[in-house]
């Protein structure tokens, strides 16, 4: 009985800690394997890289970080060995589904304020809208990778 | 003295061998001798530019400025790939495609010379190139030229790049294929972007070893 009771307290106590993390794990969308790659002195453009799910349909509508002055949702196509990179203005984020920022799709870095170091990272904010086209903002850390670091191969990856 | 068997054995062997001896020639030819084979599969997992004699080439500068064509590599295998540091996927993944080739080569890889040429000049400074390439590979060259000798290059090798301004972000829109070249700069193979590593390394080690 006192064991109960004491969980009872816990989990009362754990409630507001959870909310409080609303700004950086919400809990409608989940951010996993984000990073950034690494530039060289002279280099004022990177690409950041991760993983999206959302509970419900949603749309990325872009991203903002202090570390650049201008943050995009890019598309990548490369079509008859052509490869070339498209602003978009918002991404679907169908329900459920895991949607890949790397290959197809990635966050573009403009304009950076500083090179970005291995082992650092930098923080970026997601603007999405939820089913009910309400804004929300998502805080994301994304750890600066070297910049030979490979994408994850995935469906858009590799062929043989 | 030689019984009529001991003759018969002889010539058997004989026989025996020269089938091996054929046998051998055949299937060691039958890529080089497509009429052996009918059509064939195509010896490269990559496009065989080799009937179409492209006589491509260059003339770039690398980091310290000094200027190389295709005849400074000769002996080797080169892989070329076109590109700009700004290019936050395709051209990182493809010059760490080009560091895996070295690794699954292992010491064949000493005969390999990845190139790095830039499309994008006005922004890519030798300093760059020299900060940039090097984290791939310490043997990886950056090549740059001027606006017209980048043109140049780029045509020789059937390719394409598009500066395009969007709202003051610089984007260059380019060919993300592997031209792999052999060791007496013939261009031989065009390989997509999306094709592995491993692929990539097998269609060097047959280049490597044809001669």
């Amino acid at each position: 009985m006192r064991a109960l009771s004491l969980l009872f307290c816990l989990c009362v106590a754990a409630g507001p800690a959870i909310a409080a993390g609303d700004a950086n794990v919400s809990p409608a969308l989940t951010v996993s394997d984000a990073w950034a790659r690494a530039t060289v002195e002279g280099q004022t453009g990177s690409g950041v890289f991760m993983h999206l799910m959302s509970r419900q349909d949603a749309q990325l509508l872009g991203a903002s970080s202090p570390a650049a002055q201008r943050v995009e949702i890019h598309e990548m196509r490369v079509v008859n060995g052509m490869m070339s990179m498209q602003r978009i203005e918002h991404l679907d984020l169908p329900a459920g589904k895991t949607v890949a920022l790397e290959h197809d799709f990635h966050i573009m870095l403009i304009g950076l304020k500083q090179p970005l170091q291995v082992g650092r990272s930098i923080s970026l904010t997601l603007h999405w809208l939820d089913a009910t086209g309400a804004r929300h903002s998502t805080n994301v850390v994304a750890p600066i990778r070297a910049l030979n670091s490979a994408v994850k191969s995935s469906s858009a990856g590799k062929r043989d | 003295m030689i019984d009529a068997s001991a003759r018969r054995r002889t010539i058997a062997v004989v026989l025996a061998l020269g089938a091996i001896v054929l046998a051998t020639l055949v299937l060691t030819s039958r890529w080089a001798l497509p009429w052996l084979g009918g059509e064939g599969p195509s010896r490269f997992h990559g496009r065989d530019v080799t009937s179409e004699n492209w006589a491509a080439d260059f003339s770039l500068s690398d980091a310290s400025g000094q200027v190389h064509t295709l005849r400074d590599f000769r002996g080797k295998v080169v892989l070329l790939s076109f590109g700009y540091t700004h290019c936050p996927d395709v051209c990182p993944t493809t010059l760490a495609k080009f560091a895996e080739v070295r690794r699954i080569l292992g010491v064949h890889a000493q005969r390999v010379q990845a190139l790095f040429v830039t499309v994008d000049p006005a922004r890519d400074s030798a300093q760059i190139l020299r900060a940039y390439v090097p984290n791939f590979d310490p043997s990886f060259i950056g090549l740059r030229g001027t606006p017209e000798q980048t043109d140049a290059a780029v045509r020789s090798f059937h390719a394409s790049y598009q500066i395009v301004d969007r709202h003051g972000e610089i984007a260059v829109d380019h060919t993300a294929s592997t031209y792999v070249i052999d060791d007496r700069g013939n261009t031989r193979i065009v390989t997509p972007y999306d094709q592995s590593a491993h692929a990539l390394a097998e269609d060097v080690l047959v280049l490597l070893q044809s001669r």
